[in-house]
């Protein structure tokens, strides 16, 4: 090996290879994204019953965690599961394939769980194997992506896109009253899910109550920054005027916020979706077009967590009468704006 | 169908009268046909932006607005361009602007300020470059499968740094280059940036030694090595500025949405690729052109500008959208032929 060096050892060479190898040093040291304050969505909510009872082994299988909500998800679920003595989580390596996802939540019946708490990368694809761990007497939590029938689950606790855009329309409504022909105009997420077209729908609903408002335009961004960016930079340039803008995605609102300060607009109010920390720290902050934001809350998978070891020690809800855990819970999404946000900032994701 | 189709046509029959007015014809080569029937194209989508919307299409802003979008995938698409002359081809365009945009971005990175945020997205362009030109040049790799290897690879370490999470740039002076009081006499820096990156692309391809070697290489590499060229140094050199621009494109991408995502540079690969192919670089190697694939990346941008501002929803887009780049593919091939 060393006869064939000889034409990198060159003076040339070595420079470049110094140069190289410390470059690398250098770079490998800024991977880092320790902050200060990295502890995420911490819960301050009270557990459902506090006092511990039977031990309970939780199985956790969710998607793979590439975007800011889902990975809220993951963290709330641990959280939660530590703050209680008497509950084990046994939680999976997240996958968005559905094979995989199967297979690890196959794995996590074998173990023999006490309660299955999952998120489907795809409820439809893995409508069986919900159906197998029912029979094989594991009841299930299904958390947010329904499954195809309700055999599948013992109880699904999950968000509502068609809520969120009704409260988001409601919202704008009322701030817009008095103010004739008023302009709304709706920057949208990714348009091939069926989530997206829900939202809409709620906010064309709840619109239809305000005769004053109409919406005069929507965008389908794609949940990410640089979609939000490009196509709200599009929508300003189409829409001189407008009063009001809703914003699907918290996420792809950091572009949204980007393209509005890029193009010096202020002349409208801004509502956006999902509830990111980012967002709600603008909300506080006061200072620029968002106002408000409507809650898609990752604190869900909490729940999930407190709804699943109530199942296994066969308690109910504290709060309610019945013996057992309801069937199905739809989560409010409420409107986050300056005078409750403090409540919320503990919940908001990165 | 056809209704997509006609106005392209259109543009068929204005070209070749337009090409045949210059009496010093004989200063355009076979290639500048091509060239004069994208600018058809592109006319063709301008009148229909100024008919459907002449207030908000026809204004300085928007004009900035999509010299500013095409930008990013600009830069990306004059090294895809490189990379597709001499033969080979690079999918991992899009994973590695989304890598250098979130090591970039890091908290430790940004800590360095400007400087450290430009020379980590650079590098990090270049390194994957790097590793993809010695996989290809000297690991006998098909460029296909190793640039494939890339784009997973490079994702999935986007992904394992970010966490998924949103990482917002802090860094004044990075932000305030995408605000409008940073633009130079009007234009906005990153269109300087890619102005400045497809002038150089361009003398690089059609001036220079390096730039008739990777023609060469993409036509006959047995030729080419026969001829004396270092087959494998030139694919390296070329896998690395494909990365180098990558890593410009992730710094523009930066500023332009002031933060830095595991998901930035979604599908800039085929956008890059696409660009390129409808700009007249044989997709089999042997024959580029830089203003062809920036043609090509205006053409994308404006027609996007144009739904946008019309308010036509994404499913409307898409269909629009492939039907458009197969009017414009058969227009060029139409005018190319006939003369």
């Amino acid at each position: 090996m060393p006869e064939h060096t000889s034409r990198f050892t060159s003076r040339r060479g070595l420079l470049f290879g110094t140069a190289a190898v410390g470059a690398g040093a250098l770079l490998a040291g800024c991977t880092s994204n320790d902050s200060s304050d990295d502890e995420p969505a911490a819960n301050d909510q009270p557990a459902a019953a506090e006092s511990s009872g039977k031990p309970v082994t939780i199985g956790f299988a969710g998607p793979q965690a590439d975007h800011g909500w889902l990975n809220a998800i993951n963290d709330n679920a641990k959280n939660r599961a530590k703050k209680y003595s008497d509950v084990t989580l046994e939680i999976t390596e997240g996958s968005n394939d559905t094979a995989q996802q199967i297979g690890q939540i196959e794995t996590l019946i074998n173990k023999k769980v006490d309660v299955l708490v999952v998120l489907p990368a795809d409820g439809k694809a893995l409508t069986q194997v919900g159906l197998k761990a029912m029979r094989a007497g594991i009841p299930v939590v299904n958390l947010d992506r329904i499954f195809n029938t309700p055999q599948a689950y013992r109880c699904w606790i999950g968000g509502d896109n068609y809520g969120m855009g009704l409260n988001a329309g409601h919202y704008i409504g009322e701030k817009l009253k008095g103010k004739s022909n008023a302009k709304v105009i709706e920057l949208a997420g990714l348009d091939n899910l069926e989530l997206t077209k829900q939202r809409t729908k709620g906010f064309d609903d709840a619109l239809k109550n305000y005769p004053n408002v109409r919406k005069v335009a929507r965008q389908a961004a794609e949940f990410t920054v640089e979609s939000g960016q490009a196509k709200m930079a599009q929508l300003l340039q189409a829409q001189s005027s407008f009063d009001a803008l809703w914003n699907h995605d918290d996420d792809q609102g950091v572009g949204a916020l980007r393209a509005i300060d890029q193009a010096g607009r202020d002349d409208f109010l801004m509502v956006g979706g999902a509830g990111a920390l980012s967002a709600f720290q603008a909300i506080k902050q006061d200072n620029g077009v968002l106002k408000a934001t409507v809650l898609y809350p990752p604190t869900m998978a909490a729940s999930a967590i407190d709804l699943a070891r109530a199942l296994g020690q066969s308690k109910g809800i504290s709060g309610l009468s019945e013996f057992e855990i309801p069937a199905s819970l739809t989560l409010y999404s409420a409107v986050v704006d300056k005078t409750n946000v403090d409540q919320y900032m503990s919940t908001g994701f990165k | 169908m056809t209704q997509h189709v006609s106005p392209p046509r259109g543009s068929a029959d204005k070209v070749p009268p337009a090409s045949e007015s210059f009496a010093w014809r004989g200063v355009f080569a076979r290639a500048d046909v091509r060239t004069l029937s994208l600018l058809g194209v592109l006319a063709v989508l301008i009148l229909i932006g100024g008919i459907t919307k002449p207030d908000e299409f026809l204004d300085t802003r928007n004009l900035q607005l999509v010299l500013t979008q095409a930008s990013v995938i600009g830069v990306v698409t004059v090294g895809m361009t490189f990379v597709i002359t001499s033969g080979g081809i690079d999918l991992s365009v899009g994973a590695i602007v989304a890598l250098a945009s979130v090591w970039a971005t890091t908290v430790a990175t940004q800590e360095y300020g400007f400087a450290g945020i430009l020379f980590t997205a650079v590098i990090v362009g270049v390194g994957c470059g790097l590793v993809n030109g010695l996989l290809i040049a000297y690991g006998g790799m098909v460029p296909f499968i190793a640039t494939l290897a890339m784009l997973a690879s490079a994702r999935g370490l986007a992904l394992q740094i970010t966490d998924g999470r949103t990482q917002i740039v802090s860094i004044n002076s990075v932000l305030d280059l995408g605000e409008r009081d940073a633009y130079v006499l009007g234009i906005p820096p990153l269109v300087l940036v890619f102005a400045v990156v497809t002038i150089i692309g361009w003398l690089v391809l059609n001036r220079t030694t390096f730039g008739r070697r990777t023609v060469a290489v993409g036509g006959n590499a047995e030729a080419a090595r026969l001829a004396g060229i270092d087959v494998r140094r030139q694919r390296l050199y070329l896998y690395l500025l494909s990365g180098l621009c990558c890593g410009i494109a992730a710094f523009l991408l930066i500023i332009l949405s002031g933060s830095g995502q595991n998901t930035n540079g979604n599908l800039y690969e085929l956008d890059a690729i696409a660009a390129a192919i409808i700009g007249g670089t044989l997709l089999s190697g042997g024959r580029g052109t830089i203003t062809g694939s920036v043609l090509g990346v205006l053409i994308f941008t404006t027609i996007t500008n144009i739904f946008a501002l019309n308010n036509l929803q994404s499913d409307v887009q898409q269909i629009a959208k492939g039907a458009i780049i197969v009017a414009a593919v058969l227009v060029q091939r139409r005018t190319a032929s006939t003369t």
